[in-house]
């Protein structure tokens, strides 16, 4: 007799169902994320167009980082499944940037401005082999290309916040995925850093990439972005921005707070008339 | 004066600078992820480990109780993580319980009437057994040392640490990027492939280890001590850390060293007996992270003291060439000395400074701005007013506002923009 085998288990990847494609970059599957038992991120689905700079808004506590660390396999999940082009997060692993909050490492660690942004190539270099001219080169490359290279043998506690996230910014940059994470890179940098990542975010997606970017100023979504996912525990509404971008959205993600919306469908209406 | 005795002090001396260098280079780690308890908790719960391998061995099999203090050490790593997960609290908390705890449960065990009669002496624990290594029918010179008599004649402790400090200085040397990038970004580190706990778990085992052999031969007071302080100093010399792991091994050596020639040679001069060792290179490893604090070249007390004094005394010259450029402005040429001094609020000393270095001139009991301090005054006051004018015009305060802000931006030397025109009062920016 063969082996019982369960009709949900037997359909194999998520990618042969008839909603998800594996030409997208990242597939969720009813997704669940429970922090103490008590859930965070409530039955996910999504799926992430290719070559697209996507935001993730929603209010604190909605589990915009957790939908991050959850998709990497950082956390736990509690149920669902996710894939990368139609495969497991370990196949695609390469293929995939990731961009932590700027608080969550110990800035006055004895590393370089370069050692960070090395570290963006580790993948490549593989086990016990060091860091070579090849890849110190590319790392160089990397901080070049934020306008940092002067600032490369800094230890990184001497740099400003927004340097420090720009140092963030060439590592992934180093990393040379085709999708990206990044965890609010715009939080609490000045108008030149900002600058310099929405410079980089244009020249990813010029190169095909995707990028998915946990965001919080609503005002800059329409301008900056090219889809958003509205999340609050659960998926509220995802899509190009100018359609999920309404105010009965973004109610329904924020609840009552009044002054924010007037402010993201201002900023919409603007951007509907081409005043990017 | 007291000459170093093969017999009384090689293999001591051996002891204590291989399991300082273990211990040191290990440490680094511990102390970048904050785990600097690590040492302090492995060290005493490896008690119940003893006792209990006394009591399936029935002997004092120096190799059972290794094993047992091992399983111990281990052990107590282990429990750290899963309470820290588990109970939700910060590692220091779960270090603190677990350690206590099976301290406590090796003193109850020590009571129990099994193993009541077995001496385990608390002087032991502390402070270890360095002086116990001696050698006795060594030969009397250095060059007999050459022989395989020798060999055979080297104390197991010495043996057990060198091979735990050979594996704790190749496993930092093997895994040193790896290890880097799990202590700096555990996230980024697994997503690339470099799995954090487990890299963490098996930095926490070498922890384990090294502590074992080197609680053995030296007590729970210098492991410590010796995790922590090498490498604590070390970072205060550095901002790199491969610097700073080469440096702490070099410390390592050298509190060894000096600590143990403190505790022989020292108390031979004052005429009293050698004091304990273990001891006397724990106060040496204390003595060099006081050092480093205060003499760091790059980050010490002292460089900061005097940073601080340079910086003191560039800002009171330059508010007193700005004190005295304004006097002309308003045409006072001569400003009386006594006005000046008052203006100065304390930093008195830089008015002769400045009349020696010819940016002042005097006459009688007044002061003028020469030609040379006139230039200089000059970018002050322009620095003052173009802050004034940016604060004004571009960020938006009010004219009477920006005064304060500007005194303390004026001494921040960058190039002033071209721009000319008058600043927020209607004084004009030279």
């Amino acid at each position: 007799m063969p082996p019982f085998v369960h009709p949900s288990e037997s359909t194999g990847t998520l990618s042969s169902r008839p909603e998800h494609s594996s030409e997208s970059p990242l597939s969720i599957h009813a997704m669940t994320v429970a922090y103490q038992r008590k859930p965070v991120l409530w039955d996910v689905d999504y799926d992430a167009p290719p070559n697209k700079l996507i935001a993730i808004v929603g209010p604190n506590g909605a589990g915009k980082s957790t939908l991050i660390k959850a998709s990497l396999g950082l956390i736990p999940r509690a149920s669902g499944q996710v894939e990368f082009w139609g495969g497991s997060y370990k196949q695609s692993r390469a293929r995939v940037g990731y961009v932590p909050q700027r608080e969550s490492v110990d800035w006055d660690f004895p590393v370089s401005a370069l050692d960070v942004v090395a570290m963006g190539r580790y993948r490549r270099i593989g086990w016990c082999r060091p860091v070579s001219r090849k890849h110190k080169d590319i790392a160089l490359a990397c901080l070049d290309h934020v306008g940092m290279r002067d600032l490369a043998h800094r230890q990184i506690s001497q740099l400003s916040g927004g340097q420090q996230q720009r140092v963030f910014l060439a590592r992934a940059l180093a990393q040379e995925a085709d999708l990206y994470f990044m965890d609010e890179p715009f939080a609490g940098v000045d108008a030149a850093t900002e600058r310099s990542i929405i410079k980089v975010l244009r020249e990813l997606k010029e190169n095909g990439k995707t990028v998915i970017v946990v965001h919080h100023d609503l005002q800059t979504v329409p301008t900056y972005f090219d889809e958003a996912i509205l999340l609050n525990m659960r998926i509220v509404a995802s899509g190009p921005v100018p359609e999920v971008f309404t105010e009965d959205n973004l109610q329904k993600t924020y609840g009552g707070r009044l002054t924010l919306l007037s402010e993201a469908s201002e900023a919409v209406a603007r951007a509907s008339r081409g005043e990017r | 004066m007291i000459a170093f005795d093969i017999g009384l002090d090689l293999f001591p001396l051996l002891a204590a600078t291989l399991a300082s260098m273990g211990c040191a280079v290990l440490g680094n780690f511990l102390v970048l992820r904050k785990l600097s308890l690590m040492g302090d908790a492995i060290s005493h719960s490896v008690l119940p480990g003893l006792v209990i391998a006394f009591l399936v061995t029935s002997s004092r099999n120096p190799i059972g109780m290794m094993i047992g203090a091992g399983i111990a050490g281990v052990l107590t790593v282990l429990l750290v993580e899963l309470i820290k997960k588990l109970g939700r609290v910060e590692s220091g908390a779960a270090m603190g319980v677990v350690f206590s705890v099976l301290f406590a449960l090796g003193v109850l065990l020590i009571e129990s009437e099994a193993v009541r009669h077995i001496d385990l002496d608390a002087d032991c624990v502390l402070h270890g057994q360095l002086e116990t290594l001696a050698w006795y029918g060594a030969p009397d010179t250095i060059p007999d040392l050459f022989s395989s008599s020798t060999l055979r004649a080297i104390p197991r402790q010495v043996l057990t640490l060198l091979i735990m400090a050979a594996l704790a200085l190749g496993f930092i040397g093997v895994f040193f990027k790896e290890l880097r990038i799990s202590a700096f970004d555990p996230e980024l580190s697994t997503t690339q492939g470099y799995n954090a706990s487990f890299l963490h778990i098996a930095l926490m085992v070498l922890v384990a280890g090294v502590t074992v052999a080197s609680f053995e031969a030296v007590g729970s007071i210098l492991v410590i001590a010796m995790l922590i302080c090498p490498a604590a100093s070390a970072r205060m010399l550095t901002d790199k850390l491969s610097t700073q792991v080469i440096l702490s091994i070099i410390i390592s050596i050298l509190t060894a060293v000096l600590g143990y020639i403190g505790a022989s040679v020292l108390p031979g001069l004052f005429g009293r007996d050698a004091v304990n060792a273990a001891g006397s290179i724990s106060v040496m490893s204390g003595v060099l992270l006081t050092i480093a604090i205060i003499g760091s070249p790059s980050r010490g007390l002292i460089i900061k003291t005097l940073r601080n004094r340079a910086l003191e005394t560039q800002i009171a010259r330059e508010d007193l060439l700005a004190f005295l450029y304004r006097a002309h402005e308003q045409g006072e040429q001569y400003v009386p000395v006594n006005r000046v001094l008052r203006a100065m609020q304390g930093h008195t000393r830089v008015l002769p400074k400045l009349i020696k270095s010819d940016l002042l001139e005097s006459r009688d009991d007044t002061v003028s701005l020469s030609e040379l301090g006139r230039t200089k005054a000059r970018d002050v006051i322009r620095r003052h007013r173009l802050w004034e004018h940016y604060l004004v015009d571009e960020a938006g305060l009010s004219p009477d506002h920006v005064h304060e802000p500007a005194e303390t931006l004026e001494h921040i030397r960058l190039d002033p923009p071209d721009f000319s025109g008058e600043d927020p009062h209607g004084k004009t920016i030279p």
